[in-house]
C-alpha cells in the first residue's frame, strides 16, 4: 500500500515510502520534521502551508505526496538559508503563524489572494513584499 | 531616551520568519500520543449510554475516557459543566468521550468504535426567545434560562428624555463572531512520576489556568506547570479553561504518556468561544444644540450552553454606557441567557464593539436630525482630560478631541476627491502597498466630514455605486481593568556576570509584541542596548504572577512592573558599586562579577509588582475600574452598489490616543489588524447556526477578511503621555476593532440614506434594506435622506 517517492527537498534528495492518501503537508511535517510549514485549515483555504513545488507556490495540504514524486520542493527552511527576512524589518509579523506561508507565496507568485492573516491586517505584509522586491539599501537600522 | 518610540522589530521575528517558532502543533515529545474527542451531534439530549469497550481494545489505543472515568468535577464561572458530559448534552459539539492513541488516525478509528445513545430533548437557540414561558430549559436544575441581570443607572433617565429635543430609538442585532486564530487550539499534557503535570498550552491566562485546572483535576495548583509555546493568535479565544485542556490532562494521566489534543480547523470553529450574539435595544436623547441628555439600553447576551466570558461582556458594555461621552442620565439593563449553542467567550473589545455599534449609530442619527456635522456632534459631547464620569471613571489623559479632529482633517468629503478615488489594492500588480504612513496628496481646504444626507458623488448619474463617509469614536479601558481582586503583574530583572539582563515577566506575548516592548523598557531604564536584554521563557515555574492578557492591559501593567524592576536592578548595581568602592562608571558585568567573587557577595535581581490604582465596581456598578482610559476615532469611506447590496470599504482613517507609542510599528500593527477584524465583523463574519451548531466551520464559508478586502488604512497615533503609564503609554490591543462597524454603518447610511442595525452588513441585508426603504420612501430611486 505504500509508494516509494523521491523528492528534492530544500536541495536534499529525499526518498521515502508514503501511503497514497498522505498529503505533501503531512509528509513534510510528520516525516521530515519540516515544521515551518503550518497547517491552518488542511483544506486549501488559508495558505499557511504554502511551499514551492518546482518553483511554483502551492498549498501543500492539497498536494498528494505521491504526486510530488520527482519534484523539487522548497519550504521556509530552505529559504531561510538565503537570509532575506524583510518581514522582520517592517513589522509584518504578529503571531507569525501565517508568516512562512506568506513568504513562500510571495516567492512563488506576487499575489497573496489565498493567504489569510488574522493579526496584521495585511498592510505591513504588503509593505514587506514590496520592499523585498527592491534592495533594502539605505533603510535605517532601528535598534540601538 | 533612545529606545522608547523606536520601530524595533520583534525579538522573535527571525524565528517566526524562518519557520523556527514552535506552536502547539509542532511540539515533539518521546512517546507523545494524539487525542480525539467524540462530540454530540444533537443540541440537547439525555445521555442514555456510552460504551467505550471496543474502542479500548482497538490497536494503538492507550486510553479512552467517558464521564464515568473522570472526577465529576464541575468547573467554570457558574460551575455548570464537566469536561466530559455525564447525563446531558446541551449543544452540538459537547464532549462525550475521548481517546488517546499512537497517532491521530488510530485515535479517530477508535472513536468510531464508541457506541452511545442519546435521547433528544427539545432545545432553544434564539437568545430573544429563550426567556419565553415554556422555552426548553438548558439547565433544568436552574429553573430558568436567565443567567444574570446587570443593572446600572445614573441621573434620572426619564427626566432626560422628557427634556429632549430629539430622541432616536432602535434595535441592534450583533452576530456571533469567531476568532479564527490561524493556528487551531490545542494542548499537550505530560505527568511526571511524582504526579506533577506540565501542560503546554497557548493560553492567555497561565496563572489562572493553574488554579482552575488543578481544581478540576484534584491536584494542588503548585503541582501544575504551564509552559506556553508560541501562540498562534489569541484575541480572547484563549482566555478561559476549556474542555480540551482538562481532557488532555486526564488522558495523559490515564495513558501514562504525554498526550496532545489538537483540534483541526472545523473543530476549532465548532468549539470556539465566539463573541456572543447580542441584541441591544437603545434610545438616545439630545438637546437642540446636540448635547446628549439621556441614553437607555436593554441588552440580551447569549451565553450559549455554559457560562464563560461571554456572560461578562455586559460589564464592559455598562462601562461604555456610563462613561462614553458626557451623558447626564443613563439607564442600562442587560440579561445574559442560556441557549443550546456553543459557550460564548471573550473577543477583542469584549462587549464594547457591540454597544458602541448602537451608541455611535445613534450619534449619527441624532446629528442628522439636528443638522450638524457628525464630528461636531461628537466633539460637543466628548470626554475631557481630568473629568470624572458619573460612573466614577477617572479620566486622566484624554485625546478624544484630537482623534476626532485628526480623522476630520484626513478624510475629505467625497466631492472633493478625484473621480474614482484612491486606487485600491487589487488582485495583482500595482498598488500592492498600502502603507500605514501614507497620506493624502490632495489636502482639502475645508476639512469637514460631510453631514449625513445625499452625497453628490463623482460617479456618473446612472452608476449603481454610491459613496459615503462615516465616523465613529471609541472609549475603552487602557490602564488595566479590575475584574478580579488582582489586576497585577510581577517582573524581575536579573543582571548576569556578562552584563546582560534577563527580564522575567508574568505577562503573555500573543503576537502583539509584549516581550519586545518589555525588553525596550528594561533596556531603556538600565541604559543598555536592546541586544543586552533577553526575555525568560513562558513558564509558570519561572515567571511571576500575572492576571492574563486581556483588557488591553499588558503594556500598561506589565510595562510598569518591568520598568520598576529594572529601576530596582539599577539601584542594586549602584549600591554595589558604592559598597565595593568601584568608580561610578564601572560596567554592569564587572560590578556583578565583583559581587559574585567576594565574601558574602550578592545577586543583582531587581523585582517589582505593579497593581494599578483602580477599583472593582461597587454594588451600584460604579467605580474607577481602570487607571487610564483610551480614546480613538475612525472615519471610513465606503462604496455601496445599490443594485447588489455589496459594500466595499475604500479607506479607513484610524486615530488612537495611546498615551505614548513605545513601538509605533506595533501600535500600527494593532490598529491595522483591529480594523480588519472590525471590517470582518461589519461586513463578512457570522457564525451561522443550524440546530445550534455552526454550519459554516471553515474559512470558505466563514469569511474572514483576506488581502482582497483590505482598504487603504491610515493610522494616526495621538500621544497624550498618561501620567501613570510606563513612559506615558496606555493600552491599544482592543480599541481599534471597537468603532469599525459603526463607522462603516454610518458610511453606508451616508451613501444611501439607509441605516442598517444588523451585522454583518451582507449584500443580502443591504439589498433588502435598500428595497424596503425604496418601496416606502422613494419608489424608483435609491438615494437621499437619513
Ligand atoms: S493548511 Fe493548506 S491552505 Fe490551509
Ligand atoms: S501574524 Fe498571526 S496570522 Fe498572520
Amino acid at each position: 500500500m505504500r509508494h516509494s517517492i523521491a523528492m528534492t527537498v530544500n536541495g536534499r534528495r529525499t526518498v521515502l515510502d508514503v501511503e497514497p492518501h498522505r498529503t505533501l503537508l503531512e509528509v513534510l511535517r510528520d516525516r521530515l520534521d519540516l515544521l515551518g510549514t503550518r497547517e491552518g485549515c488542511g483544506v486549501g483555504e488559508c495558505g499557511a502551508c504554502t511551499v514551492l513545488l518546482n518553483g511554483r507556490a502551492v498549498v501543500s495540504c492539497l498536494v498528494l505526496a505521491v504526486s510530488a514524486d520527482g519534484a523539487e520542493i522548497t519550504t521556509i527552511e530552505g529559504l531561510a538559508k538565503e537570509g532575506r527576512l524583510d518581514p522582520i524589518r517592517t513589522g509584518a509579523i504578529q503571531c507569525g503563524f501565517c508568516t512562512p506561508g506568506m513568504i513562500m507565496a510571495a516567492k512563488g507568485a506576487s499575489v497573496l489572494e489565498g493567504n489569510l492573516c488574522r493579526c496584521t491586517g495585511y498592510a505591513k505584509i504588503h509593505e514587506a513584499i514590496a520592499q523585498s522586491a527592491s534592495p533594502p539599501a539605505g533603510r535605517e537600522t532601528t535598534s540601538a | 531616551m533612545t529606545l522608547i518610540g523606536q520601530r524595533i522589530p520583534k525579538l522573535d521575528a527571525a524565528d517566526k520568519a524562518t519557520g523556527r517558532s514552535r506552536y502547539i502543533q509542532d511540539l515533539r515529545l518521546p512517546g507523545l500520543l494524539e487525542a480525539r474527542v467524540l462530540r454530540s451531534t444533537v443540541p440537547h439530549g439525555r445521555i442514555v449510554s456510552v460504551d467505550v469497550s471496543r474502542a479500548r481494545e482497538a490497536p494503538g489505543v492507550f486510553a479512552v475516557l467517558a464521564s464515568q472515568d473522570i472526577p465529576p468535577k464541575r468547573y467554570g464561572y457558574a460551575k455548570d459543566t464537566t469536561a466530559l458530559k455525564g447525563d446531558r448534552v446541551r449543544r452540538i459539539g459537547d464532549e462525550i468521550a475521548a481517546v488517546a492513541a499512537v497517532d491521530a488516525d488510530a485515535a479517530a478509528e477508535a472513536l468510531d468504535l464508541i457506541r452511545f445513545e442519546i435521547e433528544p430533548l427539545p432545545a432553544v437557540f434564539d437568545p430573544e426567545r429563550t426567556l419565553d414561558p415554556g422555552a426548553p430549559l438548558v439547565h433544568e436544575d436552574r429553573g430558568s434560562n436567565l443567567v444574570r441581570t446587570h443593572d446600572y443607572a445614573h441621573g434620572r433617565v426619564e427626566e432626560g428624555f422628557a427634556r429632549a429635543a430629539h430622541v432616536v430609538e432602535g434595535t441592534f442585532r450583533l452576530p456571533a463572531q469567531a476568532h479564527g486564530c490561524l493556528g487551531p487550539a490545542g494542548a499537550v499534557a505530560e505527568w511526571d512520576a511524582r504526579g506533577r503535570l506540565t501542560l503546554h498550552d497557548p493560553t492567555q491566562i497561565p496563572f489562572l489556568i493553574q488554579r482552575d485546572l488543578a481544581d478540576t483535576l484534584g491536584i494542588p495548583p503548585s503541582d501544575l506547570r504551564i509552559i506556553q509555546p508560541t501562540i498562534a493568535g489569541g484575541f480572547g479565544a484563549r482566555l478561559d479553561l476549556y474542555p480540551h485542556e482538562i481532557i488532555s490532562a486526564l488522558l495523559a494521566r490515564a495513558a501514562g504518556r504525554p498526550v496532545r489534543l489538537a483540534m483541526d480547523r472545523e473543530e476549532d470553529f465548532a468549539t470556539d468561544p465566539v463573541r456572543p450574539r447580542t441584541v441591544v435595544r437603545m434610545r438616545t436623547a439630545a438637546a437642540a444644540d446636540g448635547a446628549l441628555l439621556a441614553r437607555e439600553a436593554d441588552v440580551i447576551v447569549d451565553c450559549g450552553a455554559y457560562v464563560s466570558w461571554g456572560a461578562v461582556t455586559p460589564i464592559v458594555m455598562m462601562h461604555t454606557m456610563g462613561s462614553f461621552y458626557r451623558v447626564p442620565h443613563v439607564k442600562y439593563r442587560a440579561r445574559t441567557v442560556y441557549t443550546n449553542t456553543a459557550p460564548t467567550g471573550a473577543f477583542r473589545g469584549f462587549g464594547n464593539p457591540e454597544i458602541t455599534f448602537a451608541i455611535e449609530s445613534q450619534m449619527d442619527e441624532l446629528a442628522a436630525r439636528i443638522g450638524i456635522d457628525p464630528v461636531e456632534m461628537r466633539l460637543r459631547n466628548a470626554n475631557q482630560p481630568g473629568e470624572v464620569t458619573p460612573q466614577g471613571s477617572r479620566i486622566t489623559s484624554c485625546g478624544m478631541k484630537e482623534c476626532l479632529e485628526a480623522v476630520r482633517e484626513r478624510m475629505p468629503p467625497p466631492g472633493t476627491r478625484p473621480p474614482g478615488g484612491r486606487p485600491l489594492l487589487r488582485a495583482a500588480g500595482e498598488n500592492l502597498v498600502a502603507s500605514a504612513t501614507q497620506t493624502e496628496t490632495e489636502s482639502p481646504s475645508s476639512p469637514a466630514i460631510c453631514p449625513a444626507g445625499r452625497i453628490e458623488g463623482t460617479e456618473p448619474a446612472r452608476s449603481p455605486l454610491r459613496r459615503g463617509i462615516g465616523v465613529a469614536a471609541v472609549f475603552h479601558v487602557g490602564g488595566g481593568a479590575r475584574i478580579y481582586r488582582s489586576d497585577g503583574c510581577g517582573a524581575m530583572v536579573k543582571i548576569d556576570d556578562f552584563g546582560k539582563a534577563t527580564v522575567v515577566v508574568g505577562a503573555t506575548d500573543i503576537g502583539q509584541g509584549m516581550e519586545t516592548v518589555a525588553a525596550q523598557m528594561a533596556a531603556e531604564e538600565l541604559g543598555v542596548p536592546l541586544e543586552a536584554v533577553r526575555i525568560a521563557p513562558a513558564d509558570t515555574d519561572v515567571r511571576p504572577w500575572d492576571v492574563g492578557v486581556h483588557a488591553s492591559r499588558t503594556t500598561f501593567i506589565a510595562g510598569n512592573a518591568v520598568r520598576a524592576a529594572a529601576k530596582d536592578a539599577k539601584r542594586q548595581i549602584e549600591a554595589a558599586r558604592t559598597a565595593l568602592g568601584l568608580p561610578p562608571d564601572t560596567p554592569y558585568d564587572k560590578v556583578v562579577r565583583s559581587e559574585h567573587f567576594r565574601d558574602q557577595g550578592s545577586l543583582v535581581i531587581g523585582r517589582a509588582y505593579f497593581d494599578p490604582p483602580n477599583a472593582m465596581v461597587d454594588a451600584e456598578n460604579k467605580g474607577n475600574v481602570s487607571a487610564a482610559y483610551v480614546f480613538g476615532a475612525h472615519a471610513a469611506e465606503v462604496e455601496v452598489d445599490v443594485e447588489t447590496g455589496q459594500v466595499r470599504v475604500l479607506r479607513v482613517v484610524a486615530a488612537h490616543d495611546v498615551g505614548r507609542a513605545i513601538n509605533p510599528m506595533y501600535v500600527e500593527g494593532q490598529i491595522e489588524g483591529g480594523v480588519m477584524q472590525g471590517i470582518g465583523y461589519a461586513l463578512l463574519e457570522e457564525v451561522i447556526l443550524r440546530e445550534g451548531g455552526m454550519s459554516n466551520p471553515n474559512f470558505l464559508d466563514y469569511r474572514m477578511p483576506g488581502p482582497q478586502d483590505m482598504p487603504s488604512i491610515e493610522t494616526v497615533i495621538v500621544e497624550t503621555n498618561d501620567p501613570s503609564g510606563p513612559f506615558g503609554a496606555k493600552g491599544i490591543g482592543e480599541p481599534p476593532l471597537v468603532p469599525v462597524a459603526a463607522a462603516i454603518a454610518n458610511a453606508v447610511a451616508n451613501a444611501t440614506g439607509v441605516r442598517l442595525r444588523e451585522l454583518p452588513m451582507t449584500p443580502e441585508r443591504v439589498w433588502r434594506a435598500l428595497r424596503a426603504w425604496a418601496d416606502v420612501e422613494a419608489p424608483g430611486e435609491i438615494c437621499g435622506k437619513e
